[in-house]
């Protein structure tokens, strides 16, 4: 089925697409500045870091954006898709500033405009622009009935 | 921090090296996986027809998508080394708008996407504010 427009639990899905890179990478990142520095001859001291909890609760987080992601991408293009991931840093930054009370420079704010009207520019449009392989409605069972007779 | 302060912690190019891992594997496996997941269909149908182990059987099984998660662990990998030895504030949304335009661009050709004109604007628009966003 090609999507045109999306329903609710759609928008629902882009938008848990949209939060959750930025807490999963928040995650993350606070996970690693805690650990020593890990050099490139030991790489495999990075799978110890997976079960830190910080980086723990990234990969969970980081889960659950992919489940969103892949159901997303089963819909819509991988273009209209990847704005709604950016939107994320926009979420980020205005709960700073609302919540948080920190400042936003110029600069910043330029940022929030451009990601917003870029992701507005996206959404306007159709949500899926390739037809997938299996778009074939199936036969419905009187019509299976027509073809074969002795079934 | 700005651009120079990550130079003082890790060298220019072993910095460059390291975005250019995350944003090539990272780039190569989402196209992987969105060639995946437009060969199979709406996942929301598969799951009304199959229940959601057939969703997930549909998903597991195609081998274009183990070869998207391959690649996406490793620019993972990647980004948790990167992260080590750089800040968020440079990694996150360098490798994002990077991967935006790689990804926008392998859309184009890989996956057939008709990316017209609203969508390289909003690909340009999204990678300089997400550039912006980051100072």
């Amino acid at each position: 089925m090609t999507h045109h427009r999306l329903s609710f639990n759609q928008h629902l899905i882009l938008a848990f697409v949209s939060v959750s890179v930025p807490l999963g990478d928040a995650s993350l990142s606070r996970g690693m500045r805690s650990l020593p520095p890990i050099s490139p001859a030991h790489p495999l001291s990075l799978i110890g870091a997976v079960f830190t909890p910080w980086i723990a609760a990234g990969i969970a987080l980081l889960i659950g954006y992919f489940a969103s992601y892949l159901t997303a991408l089963s819909w819509a293009d991988l273009t209209y898709v990847m704005p709604a991931t950016a939107l994320g840093n926009v979420f980020v930054a205005l709960l700073a500033h609302y919540w948080l009370r920190e400042n936003i420079s110029w600069m910043r704010w330029m940022g929030i405009a451009m990601v917003t009207i870029g992701v507005a520019f996206v959404a306007h449009g159709p949500a899926n622009t390739t037809l997938p392989v299996n778009t074939v409605a199936p036969l419905e069972p009187q019509e299976l009935d027509a073809k074969e007779p002795g079934r | 921090m700005t651009l120079a302060g990550e130079l003082l912690q890790a060298s220019f190019w072993k910095a460059a090296a390291m975005m250019a891992t995350i944003v090539i594997t990272s780039s190569t496996g989402e196209v992987l996986t969105a060639a995946a997941m437009k060969s199979m269909g709406d996942l929301d149908d598969i799951r009304a027809r199959s229940g959601l182990v057939g969703a997930i059987k549909a998903v597991v099984t195609s081998p274009l998508f183990m070869g998207g998660i391959f690649f996406m662990a490793v620019a993972f990998f990647s980004l948790l080394f990167a992260l080590n030895h750089m800040n968020l504030s440079l990694v996150g949304p360098a490798a994002a708008s990077l991967t935006l335009v790689t990804n926008t661009v392998a859309a184009k050709f890989f996956l057939h996407e008709k990316v017209d004109q609203r969508r390289w604007t909003a690909a340009a628009l999204v990678c300089v504010g997400v550039y912006f966003l980051a100072h």
